[in-house]
């Protein structure tokens, strides 16, 4: 198969790649900037289904928790393991080995609305 | 933002813009909360070398006049008559209740002047409070405005030396004006040894960036001012303290001398006394989450029952422990180390031992 992916971004600075109907989510460069260091991320259970705008991931900083939602429906697949010992690696690769969670989508059609990296970059500009 | 409008502005403020900094609002005041380095190295450079803090928000007054120790002695638990000069002493204004009003601390400069330092969210009804109180005496009660800077941590006693300030003869807990307008105390907030600096605001730009060039400081914003004074068991004032709170439940009995416990001048000395000879019923305790999660102000506290056992009142992580800490009030007989409690972190138990504070071996002496 070839890896063809798209990646879109929401208003709430989140990314999600798009690759073979999965979705990988996390958070942007600019949301870690603002966010600062993280020092623990809290992680839903794989197989659990989520509705859009659910409030799914906690990242904390030593300061605050903010909440990470569900892009769109859809059911976790995997996530970030690497992130319980190392919650840092959001800060260092937010857009690479910070990723949060994989989810598959029941709706595709619920991506329309999103961004794409050009946009987003003019909304945070 | 524009709700910034509406709050007080550092006279520092463009200086703190240059190095970086990133602003909130809190206590009415747009402040640094933390600078390019992030909050867990600007707390780990303060633990290893020296912090340099804006702390202008918080309020200066100074009380002079032939009453000035007596309106001390009346105001807070504190035997001001006898206060050596030069001593700071950490205290509380309290109200009949024994409610904290809020916690300052004292500096004796002269026989009939003090200067106190109090909280900025408090700073209005500190200062109402002490002019009523002062009705009819001979006192004189001015809030100069300054710029108020902290250095804290192990490098600071060098720093301030290089800076042409001789605080050789200044120990923990005491304060003096090595210049017109100028206030030095060797005192913080972090646990680390340090001192608070109050200036003229003409003189502060220049002062705070030589201190600042120094390769062994870093600015620190508020949140790691929070993390540092969090592992070292101090309290934060809405937080920790309030008006409901007395400072016996708040374990802060070592600031009332031992001649005031059963009775004395201050304004609340009956009901400390009564505390006192019945024993809280709440204390506030250090709290260790199980994990790595932090579990934060406002989270519920259960026993092992499921029974409501009181709450978190500040919580986050330490980052010089490297594990989440917390401090919260529980019933007295749940009050010693090691009981097991559960915290409610959004809709799940976080299994909570009470533990001795501070969560660091303090390098400053006990205030």
């Amino acid at each position: 198969m070839s890896a063809l992916s798209t990646t879109y971004y929401t208003e709430d600075h989140e990314w999600i790649r798009v690759e073979n109907g999965i979705a990988t989510v996390g958070i942007t460069e600019h949301a870690q900037e603002q966010l600062g260091d993280l020092v623990f991320v809290d992680l839903p259970s794989p197989g659990a289904n989520v509705a859009k705008g659910d409030a799914l991931v906690v990242v904390e900083s030593v300061k605050a928790a903010s909440d990470v939602y569900a892009p769109v429906d859809g059911e976790v697949k995997s996530v970030n393991d690497a992130l319980s010992s190392e919650p840092g690696l959001v800060n260092s690769s937010a857009e690479g080995d910070g990723w949060l969670w994989t989810m598959s989508i029941a709706d595709e059609g619920q991506l329309d609305g999103l961004m794409d990296a050009d946009a987003y970059q003019k909304s945070i500009a | 933002m524009t709700e910034n409008t509406s709050l007080n502005q550092l006279p520092l403020k463009d200086l703190h813009a240059r190095a970086g900094a990133k602003f909130a609002p809190f206590a009415g005041w747009d402040m640094p909360v933390s600078y390019p380095p992030g909050v867990l190295k600007e707390h780990l450079h303060c633990r290893a070398h020296a912090g340099l803090f804006d702390i202008s928000h918080m309020r200066l007054f100074e009380v002079s006049g032939a009453d000035a120790a007596k309106l001390i002695a009346t105001l807070c638990p504190l035997e001001a008559a006898e206060q050596a000069l030069g001593a700071s002493k950490y205290t509380f204004l309290l109200n009949e209740q024994a409610g904290v009003i809020d916690d300052l601390i004292v500096t004796r400069l002269a026989a009939d002047r003090f200067v106190i330092v109090a909280n900025a969210a408090r700073a209005v009804i500190d200062e109402r409070w002490i002019r009523d109180h002062a009705t009819g005496l001979d006192i004189f009660i001015e809030a100069p405005d300054r710029v108020f800077l902290a250095l804290q941590g192990p490098d600071a006693a060098a720093i301030i030396e290089d800076a042409a300030i001789d605080v050789s003869g200044l120990s923990f807990m005491s304060g003096f004006e090595p210049r017109p307008g100028w206030f030095v105390t060797r005192s913080g907030y972090t646990g680390e040894d340090g001192f608070e600096i109050a200036l003229p605001i003409d003189r502060a730009s220049a002062f705070a960036e030589s201190l600042a060039r120094d390769e062994r400081v870093e600015w620190i914003g508020l949140a790691a001012r929070d993390s540092l004074r969090l592992e070292a068991g101090l309290c934060l004032y809405g937080n920790d303290l309030d008006e409901e709170t007395d400072p016996i439940s708040a374990g802060l009995i070592w600031a009332i001398p031992k001649s005031l416990r059963n009775g004395g001048p201050f304004i609340g000395a009956q009901r400390i006394a009564e505390i006192i000879d019945n024993g809280p019923a709440q204390k506030r305790v250090g709290l260790r989450p199980e994990g790595r999660q932090p579990v934060r102000a406002g989270a519920e506290l259960t026993d092992s029952d499921g029974n409501p056992t009181g709450r978190v009142t500040s919580g986050g992580f330490g980052p010089s422990v490297e594990h989440p800490v917390a401090m919260g009030y529980v019933p007295a007989a749940l009050a010693k180390p090691d009981t097991q409690l559960f915290a409610d972190v959004r809709g799940k138990p976080v299994g909570m031992r009470v533990v001795k504070l501070p969560f660091i071996v303090k390098r400053s002496q006990k205030g």
